[in-house]
């Protein structure tokens, strides 16, 4: 039993060296995640911000300048062209300058003192579908809010309801909270996955592992001795982007360190069984480099991070399942956001133990029977 | 007299020097190709992961708001109450599922079961007699864009409704109140789909797949193994490695671009509303830019693993990120936007999208496409001065 935890310890030693002898080596994995969690931090916005948009008031009337402050007063739209005619709404909307443009009528105040309906029409760009259909329902908040006061101060006599919103686990529904955490797991995965992918093609290629196969380690000491140093280094990373999360982005941190690292090992260790196993296959490092990445590109498109797992077609949503960055994903938003303890995460270790349970013993396999 | 005989020889020199010049090239690129061929992890990252990435595109992601679960408790079950919520159940961006206690109603939110939850108060009614009603809206932030587009959606529809009846009652005595009604047009995407705005993004992460990601790792190879000293003491000149480098990746590249945009068009029916030749010319160019920063990558890391995270690093994840492919740069920071537009990928994403979705726009399209044509000039460039057939 000594000699089996000596001779991990020595080669998780030599990994390590071998990972972090290299001076750009050391850079190339700490200094991007630094990086890429502060511009990712602020550029991870779907919510709008200083909106650009134009009016074309065709009215002229004290209600439509009354509308238009109310939308100023939000803090989300900035006008930034007056039109005077039909036509300037294309060049205003074509050239992106404005994201919407909103015109009144001719008749606009009339038809509203009338006790008829006023038109009021929001033209908008949705070549970024998700800045408009945000937009579209701001407007429609906005609109909805000015149309209760009208009544209320035009004799609608009925009182009208207040609606009390409220947001939980992120009160002003800002899109880096939800996107930071997410990306302690993700950011991580990404260098891990490499990393392990490399290790053995590596080795191979270098005519090493040959070497590593004749010492009297075994395939499973191999394994954990070359999964090992990837571990620490993504927990490394994943604890700094957690950092920057916390202390630059302040976004509050609601659950236990404890429960957000156990979710954490578990995590890393599936991918790097996963980064194993690709690993164990491929023949050269380019392979395992171009392998390891057409697996990165769809698992971190399908976990979530940029688009909720429920808004997918049932049959992907079941190919999820064998994502680990899913269940990780998952764990840590609730863990972080909501606060919530092991009992209620419980199920999304399952996942990544199976993960992990199927591909690391196949890796270990793999050592001595994939001959290249 | 000097001249004509000086000059006789130098033309027969410089044709000669030529067709030398174009048989090395044909050489060394019927190498490349050979080995790109031969290496099936080569093509399934050119050929492959295009069709996977366009599936999950084009039936994978979606971040359009439709049919959200929204747990309804009422708590006032009087018809004064229900015709507060009845505006829920007509919306399409909404579908309420009703409770009858806020218990479960919170144990299906945590589950993620719900969006949000609408709670009319036992007290409803009889606040609303006494003129202060009001509604309690709660919605699960975590995934924020999404949280805030229902949270307007609900908003808005119950102040409808109660406008609405207002409305009604006050007009039995007064004779009708105005309202504004929103007419909203949506331009260049009628459907409001995310599709239409993810497609055109995908055809820039795929250039750039081919054009920076292959290529980074081809030089980092040949110097990682040494052949590429085999290759200094044989008469190529440097520009021949790096044309001979260029012209497979080039191809694959056009065949992935190809791939696209018949996807594009014929299974997810974006539209192709601008001219096709400049959609054609500005994606050489993309592809031109990509190429040169791949070459630029491999020359100046040598190194396989290096190349490849630095491309990862500043071609691929940039892409996602930010050039304003998911994320509207209209949104970001000042500083961030700024950042976004150095990378060429920007410059390259908008002007896809406004040729596919909105059609000709010469000032955009002249600007777009000088600045990739620098890029182009100063990134093949740069890796022209680079690669030398020296030792350090």
């Amino acid at each position: 039993m000594i000699d089996f935890l000596h001779r991990i310890l020595i080669l998780c030693r030599k990994e390590l060296l071998a990972i972090l002898k290299d001076p750009s080596s050391r850079i190339v994995l700490i200094m991007p995640v630094f990086i890429q969690s502060f511009l990712f931090g602020y550029a991870a916005t779907y919510d709008l911000n200083n909106a650009p948009y134009a009016v074309l008031d065709q009215s002229r009337s004290a209600v439509s300048t009354e509308l238009i402050a109310k939308l100023e007063s939000s803090g989300v739209f900035h006008r930034v062209a007056n039109l005077s005619s039909e036509h300037e709404i294309a060049e205003a909307i074509d050239s992106g300058e404005a994201l919407l443009v909103l015109q009144f009528g001719p008749s606009f105040e009339e038809d509203l003192y009338a006790g008829k309906a006023a038109d009021l029409q929001l033209i908008l760009d949705a070549r970024n579908s998700n800045s408009a259909g945000s937009a579209a329902a701001y407007i429609n908040a906005i609109v909805a809010s000015f149309n209760q006061d009208w009544l209320r101060d035009h004799g609608g006599g009925e009182p009208a309801i207040s609606i009390e919103a409220r947001a939980w686990y992120n009160p002003n529904l800002e899109t880096r909270w939800f996107f930071m955490p997410s990306m302690i797991a993700s950011l991580a995965f990404l260098q891990t996955l490499m990393l392990t992918a490399l290790s053995v093609a590596r080795e191979r290629e270098q005519g090493t592992f040959d070497q590593l196969l004749v010492t009297p380690m075994s395939p499973t000491e191999i394994m954990i001795g070359k999964a090992v140093p990837p571990i620490m280094i993504g927990l490394v990373q994943s604890t700094i982007v957690m950092l920057v999360t916390m202390h630059w982005f302040h976004v509050p941190m609601a659950g236990s360190f404890v429960t957000l690292y156990l979710g954490l090992i578990f995590f890393m260790i599936s991918s790097v069984g996963v980064g194993l196993a690709i690993s164990a296959l491929s023949a050269n490092m380019q392979q395992a480099m171009l392998y390891a990445f057409m697996l990165i590109m769809p698992l971190m498109l399908l976990s979530g991070l940029a688009t909720p797992v429920r808004n997918m077609p049932m049959p992907i949503q079941i190919l999820t399942y064998a994502n680990p960055l899913r269940f990780a994903i998952d764990l840590i938003q609730r863990v972080y956001l909501e606060g919530v303890s092991i009992l209620t995460v419980w199920h999304d270790l399952v996942p990544l133990f199976v993960i992990a349970a199927l591909t690391l013993p196949w890796a270990a396999w793999l050592f001595r029977h994939r001959l290249v | 007299m000097r001249e004509v005989s000086v000059g006789l020889p130098q033309r027969d020199q410089s044709q000669h020097s030529f067709r030398a010049f174009v048989r090395r090239l044909f050489a060394l690129t019927r190498k490349e190709v050979r080995q790109l061929l031969r290496d099936k992890s080569n093509l399934s990252i050119g050929l492959l992961l295009p069709v996977i990435l366009m599936l999950i595109f084009g039936y994978g992601l979606s971040l359009d708001v439709k049919n959200a679960p929204i747990a309804v408790v009422m708590d006032d079950s009087s018809p004064t109450a229900m015709e507060a919520i009845v505006g829920l159940r007509l919306s399409p961006f909404l579908s309420p599922v009703m409770l009858s206690s806020m218990q479960e109603a919170e144990a299906m939110m945590l589950a993620r079961e719900v969006d949000g939850i609408v709670r009319v108060p036992s007290n409803y009614s009889r606040e609303l007699a006494a003129g202060h009603a009001s509604i309690q809206v709660i919605v699960h932030g975590a995934e924020a864009s999404r949280a805030s587009i229902i949270l307007n959606y609900v908003t808005a529809t119950l102040a409808q409704q109660g406008s609405r009846s207002a409305d009604r009652r006050g007009g039995i005595s007064e004779g009708g109140l105005g309202y504004i009604n929103l007419e909203l047009r949506l331009w260049f995407n009628e459907s409001n789909t995310s599709t239409w705005y993810l497609v055109p993004g995908l055809i820039v992460l795929i250039i750039t797949l081919a054009g920076a990601f292959l290529t980074a790792l081809v030089m980092a190879r040949e110097w990682e193994r040494g052949t590429f000293e085999a290759l200094f003491v044989s008469p190529v000149k440097p520009v021949e490695i790096l044309l001979a480098k260029i012209i497979p990746y080039f191809c694959v590249g056009i065949i992935g671009l190809t791939m696209c945009l018949v996807t594009a068009r014929f299974l997810f029916g974006v539209p192709m509303e601008g001219s096709l030749p400049i959609l054609l010319f500005a994606s050489v160019l993309y592809l031109l830019v990509a190429l040169g920063i791949g070459l630029l990558i491999s020359s100046v890391t040598k190194n396989q693993f290096m190349a490849s995270q630095v491309s990862l690093l500043v071609s691929l994840l940039p892409v996602f990120m930010l050039s304003g492919f998911m994320f509207d740069l209209r949104n970001v920071p000042m500083a961030i936007n700024i950042i976004g537009h150095l990378f060429p990928a920007t410059h390259f994403m908008s002007l896809i999208k406004t040729l596919m979705l909105a059609g000709n726009v010469w000032p955009q399209i002249i600007l777009e496409c000088s600045i990739l044509m620098a890029y182009a000039v100063l990134f093949i460039g740069l890796a022209r001065v680079v690669t030398r057939k020296r030792l350090d």
